[in-house]
């Protein structure tokens, strides 16, 4: 089971002088138990791109297919497609409402018209998978909780819906970097624990090498690059070319090299980089 | 003239003057910022460091006068903020960018709004299209003068609320996150855009940031926790206390991270490096 994109193509303002393809023939395919990752400078259609997943923007030209049915086949529940698919907006945290953290993340499963057992049983299973102690949160106010506990709470709003899939638009931006830590380190258990997909959409290079697995890179509405993360940071000359930019680890290994450090400049986290050039320092102390 | 050198000893003003200042919000029990003293120099580069909640943004709301101190002073150019009949002497002297480019922005095309401030001020219509066309080239945004600003990308944006700034003729620019919600090559010039100002224009800023990449280029880094100001020294001084800084929910850069790193393991290694070259060049002696 997948989610499929086929031929996927989306114009702003057709027919006008602004037309312009947000989205320009995208073809990918995310499979189900993948922790993947999408990046792209501001305006590349990330945004655009996974509206798509969950049918809040229809496909016009090409196709998404989510488990098998299409969004163009007009009998495909879209409320089905939705719970299957949870879509988490930067910024989650101003989508917050409701008096209690408990009451927020309740809100969706109440619409699906769920019993108050099972609702109550879905609350408390989002709340502790985003890490949070469920006796000791439910009743608080989501307003007196820190940057990255807010953002948290909203993210088990989209958890109680039990998506199969779930789409991360910029978890971090705006958050500090112990809130980074906080948001990544929980998704990176979710996906552990549960098993659930993770589409993580961000321009934080080091949050993405850090977690994912697999990188779409997207460029001007275009499917520009994509493979594994050792893969794509080997490109760190055409990455900046289109706006992007590298872990400064990469930076590091890279200069090195040309500086005639014979490391390997397949690395970007600092405990590998570390690694490497103790490697290379104590090969040459021996020769 | 007077020749402005960051090493020399010639006394320069103090800009900004923050005396023994609290603040709480409404009846709160708990001080968002607690006693801070902190002086500012004309054409200082600060940064201000801290998690969310730190007091970070409350203390730059207090030095343009959005906030008044609960104790203590707080004088902008010798002007105190509390001083009503100074309210916008002071918010031209010192103006502020805020993190969210797209809440900022008022007018309907980029020219418009930066002419906003100067026409609030009452300034004579002619000045008004040379100080505007003038800031719109210092950001490098004039050929961009007749475009709707929701057509710009983020890091455009960030450029146009700097050049309203910069239309008030502000001594001093206030910036609080302004890159947070931007790709890496928005970031970057927006950098490089302040970096600019500073140097070539004598612009003192005032950055508040949560990458540590960022506040590595400022003069003087501010660290401030639960309120208070920790830790206050060069980049180079303050980002050697990788242990510390941890503490405060905060990062050093990944750079120095590695160089901390192999020291421990025994490599012969300065104490605090924070730049990639630096690393680099030291490396390469040993071997």
């Amino acid at each position: 089971m997948s989610i499929k994109i086929e031929n996927l193509t989306f114009k702003y303002s057709e027919g006008t002088q602004f037309e312009t393809k947000a989205l320009d023939n995208i073809n990918m395919e995310i499979k189900k138990g993948e922790f993947i990752g999408i990046i792209g400078h501001t305006g590349s259609g990330k945004s655009t791109l996974i509206q798509h997943f969950n049918g809040l923007m229809k496909p016009e030209e090409g196709d998404v297919i989510v488990e098998g049915k299409s969004l163009k086949n007009k009998k495909t529940k879209l409320k089905l497609i939705r719970q299957t698919v949870g879509l988490v907006f930067q910024y989650p945290e101003y989508q917050l409402f409701e008096e209690t953290v408990y009451q927020d993340v309740a809100y969706g499963p109440k619409n699906l018209e769920l019993d108050e057992k099972e609702i109550k049983k879905r609350v408390k299973y989002a709340l502790e998978l985003v890490g949070f102690d469920y006796e000791e949160i439910k009743d608080r106010s989501p307003f007196d909780l820190s940057g990255g506990q807010k953002r948290r709470a909203a993210i088990a709003g989209v958890l109680a819906m039990k998506p199969e899939y779930l789409v991360l638009d910029e978890p971090t931006a705006g958050l500090d970097p112990a809130g980074r830590n906080e948001i990544l380190g929980q998704i990176e258990k979710l996906h552990k624990k549960s098993k659930i997909t993770v589409i993580l959409v961000s321009h934080s290079m080091e949050d993405i090498a850090r977690l994912v697995k697999y990188i779409y890179v997207l460029n001007k509405g275009k499917l520009h690059m994509e493979g594994t993360p050792k893969e794509i940071y080997s490109q760190s000359e055409e990455l900046k070319r289109i706006g992007l930019g590298v872990p400064q680890i990469v930076d590091i290994m890279k200069e090195l090299k040309e500086k005639g450090f014979e490391v390997n400049t397949n690395i970007f986290n600092i405990q590998d980089a570390k690694n490497e050039i103790l490697k290379v320092i104590r090969s040459n102390e021996n020769v | 003239m007077v020749i402005m050198d960051k090493n020399s000893n010639i006394k320069k003003e103090n800009i900004i003057e923050i005396k023994d200042v609290s603040f709480k919000y409404g009846e709160e029990e708990e001080l968002a910022v607690k006693n801070v003293n902190l002086n500012v120099q004309s054409g200082e580069f600060i940064s201000i460091l801290g998690h969310n909640g730190s007091g970070k943004s409350t203390l730059a709301k207090l030095i343009n006068s959005i906030l008044l101190p609960f104790e203590g002073n707080v004088l902008v150019k010798g002007m105190n903020t509390k001083d009503k009949e100074k309210l916008w002497e002071i918010r031209s002297t010192a103006g502020m960018v805020f993190q969210n480019p797209d809440n900022q922005l008022v007018g309907t095309v980029v020219e418009e709004d930066v002419a906003f401030g100067p026409e609030n001020q009452g300034v004579d219509p002619k000045l008004i299209r040379k100080i505007v066309d003038e800031s719109l080239k210092k950001v490098d945004m004039f050929e961009y003068r007749k475009r709707p600003p929701h057509l710009l990308s983020g890091g455009q944006k960030q450029r146009i609320a700097i050049a309203g700034v910069l239309a008030l003729n502000s001594d001093c620019i206030i910036l609080d996150e302004p890159t947070a919600m931007l790709d890496p090559e928005g970031r970057k010039e927006v950098m490089d855009t302040i970096k600019m100002l500073n140097k070539e224009q004598n612009k003192t800023i005032v950055l508040i940031t949560h990458f540590m990449d960022e506040a590595v280029e400022a003069d003087r880094v501010i660290i401030m926790d639960e309120g208070e100001l920790k830790l206050e020294g060069s980049p180079r001084d303050v980002f050697s206390k990788v242990e510390q800084i941890k503490k405060y929910g905060l990062d050093v850069p990944q750079v120095t991270e590695l160089a901390k790193e192999l020291k421990m393991e025994g490599i012969k290694l300065s104490d605090n490096i924070i730049h990639v070259e630096e690393l680099v060049s030291e490396l390469c002696q040993l071997k």
